[in-house]
């Protein structure tokens, strides 16, 4: 099974999709996200979080380009790349570092990084349904196979 | 004593000159808004590059306008953060350098405590304790402010800053991006009774918000139309009407929690008309006083550092080892170790 696709009722069920994307990877990843404005991105990224536990606000990176967070011992960094004008600009934010370590990492709007960013271990795509939001979830290679494999049974409809 | 003061956190180069006693000298801002314009939105390391060719030549500038030598110059004060981090180091290593070749202490600002006392550069001043509402686009927060560097949060938002509604709602009815004064324009014309969008947390108790949701309402409410200009306006008119009715019920009860008498609103989304005529409405109708700075000061400007580091002479440093935060939390500031008397 190389993708998989699920329905998202509501809000839970993004919360629900972002926990079994944690238990999957076990917090480890080149995870891209993808889908248009209120899609459920950071939606998304808020579930995972909290199945971390972390409690604080979770807010879009879209200013700050990345929100680091530490609750499972190592990093949990959530990208936004839509205001890059240019790959070479994640030379200037240190990308290679987040790279380098044992992380999740999640990129909203990876293709503004293009040829600068490996391919996604995992590509996330959100998308507007008349009711909820339909979540796609295709591998990269093979360790996003494997997630894929790891993927909580209750969490697909 | 006169404070040079340097704010380059995102997209706009501003330089100051404030003097103790007589208050603001002058000040100047260069906004890199149309150099962004043609990417979408705020280019972080274009951004860098535009303050380093603007700051040193607009200092030399606005010292010949003023006709002061350098030599009159007794603190420079910049903001180190929070903010995007390579547009925050060249104006902390501009402001450091110059302090270290002048001779004289340098003083390290919180961009938030700028926008937060800069009511405070208009006359009548809101005069401590206050409720602050700080809006912008990256912050929504009420914070009770008891004294300089005394703030408790009292509620923020739990996802998108109103500004950051503002700008992707404007997005997702075709403004373009950042498109929230845009958005603002259309409203106006809007009827505000075709939609009516949600007033998100108002049913709970507390002073968080949570605007997120609103892109799902807007995109919703888009789609069921037939995308013209009228609809655009009505939708505009609806999301507007819903942001300044939930921000305007929180002050509400900040107000009340606390038992202060003065609001203050600082931030960019504070120059917006609708959200200033509701609260002045509001604070003829219960009493209270209403203060926010003319328009100038409400987005970022130098003003405000040179001005908020007029009260924090005592923090000044002459060492001219820096850091800078890009992520910085008001509540970490402590109060101002000495306050000087001035105007």
């Amino acid at each position: 099974m190389e993708s998989l696709t699920l329905l998202l009722a509501n809000e839970e069920a993004t919360h629900a999709a972002g926990a079994a994307l944690l238990s999957a990877t076990n917090g480890i990843g080149l995870i891209a996200l993808q889908g248009d404005l209120g899609s459920g991105k950071t939606t998304l990224v808020r579930g995972l979080l909290r199945a971390a536990g972390y409690q604080g606000r979770v807010k879009s990176p879209t200013y700050t380009l990345v929100e680091p967070y530490s609750e499972i011992g190592h990093g949990i960094y959530h990208f936004d790349l839509y205001r890059l004008a240019d790959p070479e600009e994640l030379e200037y934010i240190g990308i290679r570092d987040y790279l380098e370590e044992k992380a999740l990492i999640l990129l909203e709007w990876p293709e503004r990084g293009e040829g600068l960013l490996p391919t996604a271990d995992l590509t996330l795509m959100l998308s507007y349904q008349a009711f909820g939001r339909k979540l796609q979830i295709i591998a990269g290679n093979p360790y996003g196979l494997e997630i894929i494999k790891k993927w909580p049974e209750q969490t697909i409809f | 004593m006169i404070i040079l003061g340097i704010e380059t956190s995102c997209d706009e180069t501003g330089v100051a000159l404030y003097h103790l006693e007589q208050g603001l000298l002058g000040h100047l801002l260069y906004s890199q808004t149309a150099t962004h314009a043609l990417y979408g939105g705020v280019v972080p390391e274009l951004a860098s590059r535009d303050h380093i060719q603007k700051l040193l030549p607009m200092v030399a500038e606005l010292l010949q306008q003023q006709q002061i030598a350098s030599s009159e110059i007794s603190h420079v004060a910049y903001t180190a953060g929070p903010g995007l981090i390579g547009a925050l180091l060249v104006g902390a290593s501009v402001a450091r350098a110059l302090a270290f070749g002048w001779q004289i202490p340098a003083i390290a600002i919180h961009h938030m405590e700028g926008h937060l006392l800069a009511p405070m550069l208009e006359r009548p001043a809101p005069s401590f304790p206050f409720v602050a509402l700080l809006v912008s686009g990256g912050h929504t927060q009420l914070v009770a402010v008891k004294g300089v560097g005394d703030y408790q949060i009292l509620g923020e938002s739990l996802d998108d800053a109103a500004g950051e509604a503002f700008d992707k709602t404007a997005k997702l009815l075709g403004l373009g991006y950042p498109g929230g004064p845009a958005l603002a324009r259309i409203a106006a014309n809007g009827d505000s009774s075709a939609f009516h969008f949600p007033r998100p947390m108002v049913d709970r108790p507390g002073l968080d918000f949570s605007f997120s949701g609103l892109k799902t309402f807007t995109m919703t409410s888009w789609r069921a139309t037939n995308q013209d200009a009228t609809s655009q306006a009505n939708i505009a008119r609806a999301f507007e009407d819903a942001v300044v009715d939930t921000i305007t019920i929180k002050c509400k009860r900040a107000l009340k929690e606390t038992g202060y008498r003065q609001l203050v609103l600082a931030g960019g989304v504070s120059a917006n008309r609708h959200l200033q005529q509701t609260l002045r409405a509001v604070a003829d109708q219960e009493g209270f006083d209403l203060f926010y700075p003319r328009q100038e000061f409400c987005t970022d400007n130098a003003a405000m550092i040179a001005h908020a580091a007029a009260y924090r002479l005592g923090d000044a440093l002459r060492h001219h080892c820096f850091e800078v935060h890009p992520r910085w939390p008001l509540s970490q500031l402590q109060p101002a170790k000495d306050l000087p008397k001035h105007n």
